[in-house]
């Protein structure tokens, strides 16, 4: 597994192979705050990057989730679909959006480490 | 325009609140364990509410005040005893809404609670009727705080010993750190509670009390989903200078016996009274779990547009999305299936009864909106 790399969207992304798996960080949820609904993409559809893939909802409105990087959408995660509580519990771990399969890798090059990520959003939140 | 604090903004901040600009305040939106959580205190336990930015005021006179005020609201307020309040409307000559209100017969008069957003309106609006005759005040130095959910009634009894004696829609004066203070057993949650007029200096010592006794400071924003699950209309998105009381399925608070009397809006209110109305607020809850927010457009079988989402949340009670908006009498009827147009996408939905979800006000009190 490749380190975790990061968008201005506030969506991570870790890569295996061709695979990436894509979810919304940690500081996107606190910001967001209790999430009571989840659409993701549908299974098979293509979705390119920078565009709207999905969208969440908190109790006071509804966020579109956008794909850091193109490609097909292999699976997607049912679970928080049925619970979408889970997304603030564990939103950088169990709680991933979906899964792509890659199209053009060096998409990867132009996201964020963790490091600059977090200082991008210490900045864009104050 | 500078933004307003109310006195308790220290202590919203102290316990972690999220600040939104609301009708010129910094309010409270949530505070640290978020909305869902607030909320779920409140049906369960108790919590509290600055609604300092709310209008408080107070009309004073003698002898023809009521029969002046009668000319303004539709409300029998010649039935008001001392100490009990009514759900009134502040109504335009058309019928809509200017502002909706509590009004309590105090000793010298009415104290009326006004919206935020209305309040300074409201006030010319009503000195201009009533001629200047009346002495008119909008309180700057009284806070207004909620205590609302089942354990409200056994804290606030520990603080300020009586308060559980008060009817639903009643209030009483009371005494604190040496102040007068007033009372109404009330509030907008759909839950028991009471609403308290103090004076700014002592407002604090109050909520912190309550805090201290297990109550819980609670944001706009479970206030919001709160007030949407119990069928309550949020001025300037349900109901508006646009949409009457009428309209709005508020006849209720029209007083039968004022019907052919005369007030402000007395003639339209008369007409959509006997002859129905084109369009009444409904409760709309989706088939799915997708939340219709505020203009959101409403569309029969036919793909025919009948009408708009006023507010959309989701409940946390009901466990579910749910949504107030206006259609179509023929529409109305509960259960009846309609389709919200959302994100590009119709979904499914259906007209319900509301409230969404609903609590005895007061054990042995019949609420005086069924």
């Amino acid at each position: 597994m490749s380190e975790v790399k990061f968008s201005k969207e506030h969506e991570w992304i870790t890569v295996a192979d061709d695979i990436a798996t894509i979810g919304i960080t940690k500081h996107a949820t606190e910001q967001l705050g209790d999430i009571v609904f989840t659409e993701l993409p549908d299974k098979g559809s293509n979705v390119e990057k920078d565009k709207t893939a999905g969208v969440v909802e908190s109790t006071k409105a509804a966020s579109d989730v956008y794909t850091p990087i193109s490609g097909e959408v292999v699976d997607i995660n049912q679970s928080i679909v049925d619970d979408p509580s889970k997304i603030n519990l564990d939103p950088e771990g169990s709680a991933w959006f979906f899964k792509l399969k890659i199209k053009d890798k060096s998409e990867i090059d132009t996201l964020m480490s963790r490091e600059e990520y977090e200082k991008f959003a210490k900045e864009s939140s104050s | 325009m500078n933004v307003k604090k109310t006195t308790l903004f220290n202590l919203h901040k102290k316990h972690g609140a999220k600040f939104v600009n609301f009708a010129g305040y910094e309010m409270p939106i949530q505070y640290k364990d978020g909305i869902i959580a607030e909320h779920n205190l409140t049906r369960n336990k108790s919590g509290i509410f600055d609604v300092s930015h709310m209008g408080q005021l107070f009309v004073t006179g003698k002898d023809d005040l009521t029969e002046n005020l009668q000319k303004i609201l539709p409300t029998d307020l010649k039935k008001l005893s001392i100490n009990q309040s009514k759900y009134s409307f502040l109504m335009k000559e058309n019928g809509g809404i200017y502002d909706d209100l509590i009004i309590t017969k105090i000793e010298d008069g009415y104290m009326i609670i006004l919206n935020a957003a209305c309040k300074k309106n409201d006030l010319l609006i009503i000195k201009s009727k009533l001629d200047n005759k009346f002495e008119l005040i909008l309180k700057d130095d009284l806070s207004l705080v909620a205590i609302q959910g089942p354990e409200s009634k056994d804290i606030l009894e520990k603080i300020i010993p009586g308060v559980k004696k008060i009817k639903f829609m009643n209030g009483n004066k009371f005494s604190f750190n040496s102040e007068d203070i007033y009372i109404t057993r009330s509030g907008y949650t759909g839950e028991d509670g009471f609403e308290i007029s103090i004076k700014n200096n002592s407002v604090n010592k109050l909520v912190e009390m309550m805090i201290e006794l297990g109550s819980n400071l609670i944001g706009l924003g479970a206030r919001d989903t709160l007030r949407l699950e119990a069928g309550l209309c949020l001025y300037g998105h349900d109901i508006n200078e646009e949409t009457s009381p009428i309209e709005a399925n508020l006849k209720w608070a029209i007083s039968k016996n004022r019907i052919n009397d005369e007030f402000t809006g007395a003639k339209e209110i008369k007409r959509q009274f006997h002859e129905g109305v084109k369009k009444i607020r409904v409760g709309i809850k989706p088939d799915s779990r997708v939340i219709a927010r505020e203009s959101t457009k409403i569309f029969d079988e036919k793909n025919n547009q009948i009408g708009k989402i006023t507010s959309g949340t989701f409940g946390p009670s009901v466990k579910g999305p749910i949504a107030m908006g206006y259609v179509p009498n023929l529409f109305s009827k509960s259960n009846t299936k309609v389709f919200l147009e959302v994100r590009g996408k119709k979904i499914l939905a259906s007209i319900c009864d509301l409230p969404f979800y609903k609590k005895k006000y007061v054990k042995g009190e019949v609420d005086v909106r069924s």
